[in-house]
Formats: C-alpha cells, structure tokens, sequence
C-alpha cells in the first residue's frame, strides 16, 4: 500500500484486527461495569488493556503497546487483585439503592454523554492522518526518548517527585503504628482465667460436624453449630459454611440417580403417603 | 477502514467508564472504571499521535500512564484504610470523614 493511500485508510488486516479485537474489548468493558463481583470486573478489565495494547502496537506505538502490557496488566491490574484479595473476594455489592431511579438516571446520562461525545467525533474533520511512518524512521523508543529529554523533560522530573509522593503517600496510608505493647501469651492466659469464660484454648474447625474444612462450624454436643470455631476474619467477611442440609441432599440425588437407573417413574408423594398409611 | 473508528471505540469505551462511575458503588470497581476511562483517553492520544504524524501524543500518553500508575497506588491504599475501619467497601458507606 502507498503511504498516499495509508493516510486515509488502514489494511484491509488492521480493519479485521480493528473490528474482532475492539468488539471483545467493548464486551470487556461492558462486563466490568456489570459482572457483580470484583475479581471478575477486575479480570474483565485485563482482557480490554491486553487489547488496547494490540491497538497501540497497531497504530505505531510500539513502545507504548509493550509498557501497556507491563504496566497495566502487569503491574495495576495485580494490584487490584492484591486489594480485592484484601478486602474479601465475596464482598458483593449491595444491590438496594439509596437514592430512587438512581441507576436509570446514570444509565440515561451515560448515553447521552456518549451520544455528544460520538456527535463530536463525526463533525470533526479528521480526514488527514499523516501516519506515524515518517516519526517512527529512526525507531520509536529513540523518537520518545528524544522527546522526553528535550522537550518534556521538566514533565518527565516533575513525574519523578510524583511517583515519590505516591510511594510514600501508600505507605503513611497503609502504615499503622502500634500505640502498646503487645500482650504476651502468658498475660493472655492470665487474662482468661480472671475473665472465666473460654480457659481452654478455642474449639478447631469442622469437629463433630460432617467436613473439617475451615469454614464449617464445628457441631456442639447437642448438634447446634458453634460460631466460635471458626476464624475471626471468616466469621466476619461472613462466609461461615453450613453443610446440615447437604447429607439429605447428597440421599436425595442418590436415590433419584438409582431410580433412574431402574427405569422407574419417581414416586409421587401423595402415593408415598398412601403406602405411608398401608404399612402402618 | 478510517483510522477515526478508533477514536469512536475510545469515546465509547470512557462513556461506559463513566457510566460505571456512576452506577457501581463497590470502591473497587468505581476505580477500576476510573483505570478504563484513562484508558480510552490513552487510545484517543496515540490515535491523535498517528494522524498528526508526530510523536508528542505517544508522549503525553506515557505521562497519563505514569499519572494512573501513582493514582492507583494512593487510591488503593485509601480503599485499603477504609476497609480496615468500617469493615465494608461500599462508597455509601463512606459519608464521614471521620470514623
């Protein structure tokens, strides 16, 4: 293709590429406004900055489409998978709203901001595009570099005091001091014993009851689950297992797998009852 | 195909950012919204690098990314926090700024 013609029109390749790769990342936006829990957003996102790496590359932007990947998928991205780890991935928004018609007036605004953005776009006259064939002939990474040190190099330091900043603006953030001293097993179980209430260390999870995974309350005596066996940070992101029903249902589908295996209709249950009522 | 179609897909993937913002109210998934429409702008700027034929777009978006990379980094730790001490995520949550 003549660099004449690549001024108005991309390859037939690059308009495929365009199509395929900017529907999925449309789809992956879109599922990271509305996918319900975070991880999944989160994941949703990576796959469109993955994309629009490919975009960069596209449009001659070589290094920029390589510290995309980096950068973002490598580096942001894990970090908000760090946080949702952190703060609890079961942690799904509540769907109650608190102001009314809130949700409809934010989608109703979103389209027509979008409509006035796109109405922009087509009015402009953005005929020409030069290409950047003729910027990228001596190597991108040495055109940018070239332009960082001359141009915008009172950008590029200030951007050094900036991510300074943020480095120790997370770490005041996150930081916590402690104010006493710790205490020590022995004045823990002191402490215990002068309260009287749980001497012996706590119960483990999962004793007694039918799983001994960690988030199944163990069974007391009588057959009630104790909340106090299972770990504090479980108990409160609230994800405490209950597995009482499961025994039935685990019978249930057995049966109806071996009724079916025989060939039998189920059993309906008012001809249970009357069966019921024979036997007796 | 006219490489304009490209500055459509960024306008559009900022005005579904910007929806978000708006309807989710998960901190977490607000910011990440905040991460897409920076995004689209980047898209718009190496677009723009590409039909004036220079490389000062490319460079103006290698300084959005340095900018979002500090963002993300204070942003999260204010998430962080927030989580610690009124155990939930939810910007609702948040009207105080005090405990």
């Amino acid at each position: 293709m003549s660099p004449q013609l690549a001024a108005y029109t991309t390859s037939t390749g690059e308009a495929f590429q365009f199509w395929v790769l900017g529907t999925v990342a449309v789809i992956g936006a879109l599922s990271t406004v509305f996918m319900k829990k975070a991880v999944h957003s989160a994941l949703s996102l990576a796959g469109t900055m993955i994309i629009l790496a490919v975009f960069y590359l596209a449009n001659g932007a070589y290094f920029l489409g390589i510290v995309q990947i980096v950068v973002y998928t490598g580096a942001i991205m894990m970090l908000f998978l760090f946080v949702v780890m952190l703060v609890g991935v079961t942690a799904a928004d509540s769907l109650k709203e608190t102001i009314k018609g809130q949700r409809w007036l934010a989608l109703l605004c979103g389209v027509g901001f979008g409509v006035l953005l796109l109405a922009g776009i087509a009015n402009a006259s953005l005929k020409q595009f030069n290409g950047t064939g003729q910027a990228n002939a001596n190597g991108n990474v040495q055109g940018l570099a070239a332009l960082i040190f001359t141009k915008y190099v009172f950008a590029f330091e200030i951007t050094g005091a900036l991510l300074i900043t943020a480095a120790v603006g997370a770490m005041v953030l996150t930081h916590r001091e402690r104010t006493e001293r710790p205490k020590t097993q022995r004045e823990l179980a002191e402490q215990r014993v002068r309260e009287g209430k749980h001497v012996p260390p706590l119960p483990a999870p999962g004793v007694y009851a039918r799983h001994n995974a960690v988030d199944v309350a163990g069974l007391l005596p009588d057959g009630t689950p104790s909340e106090l066996t299972v770990s504090k940070t479980l108990r409160d992101r609230g994800q405490v297992r209950d597995v009482s029903t499961e025994a039935l249902n685990d019978l249930r589908a057995l049966e109806q797998r071996a009724e079916e295996r025989l060939e039998r209709t189920p059993v309906e249950p008012a001809h249970r009852k009357q069966s019921e009522e024979a036997s007796k | 195909m006219n490489p304009v179609y490209y500055l459509y897909l960024a306008a559009l993937l900022f005005t579904i950012g910007a929806t978000g913002v708006l309807i989710r109210r998960n901190a977490i998934v607000v910011f990440m919204c905040i991460e897409l429409m920076l995004n689209a702008c980047n898209l718009a700027f190496v677009v723009f690098s590409r039909m004036h034929g220079n490389l000062d777009g490319q460079i103006i978006a290698f300084f959005t990314m340095v900018v979002a990379a500090a963002e993300v980094v204070v942003g999260l730790a204010i998430i962080v926090s927030l989580f610690r001490t009124r155990h939930s995520a939810s910007v609702d949550d948040a009207s105080l700024m005090k405990l």
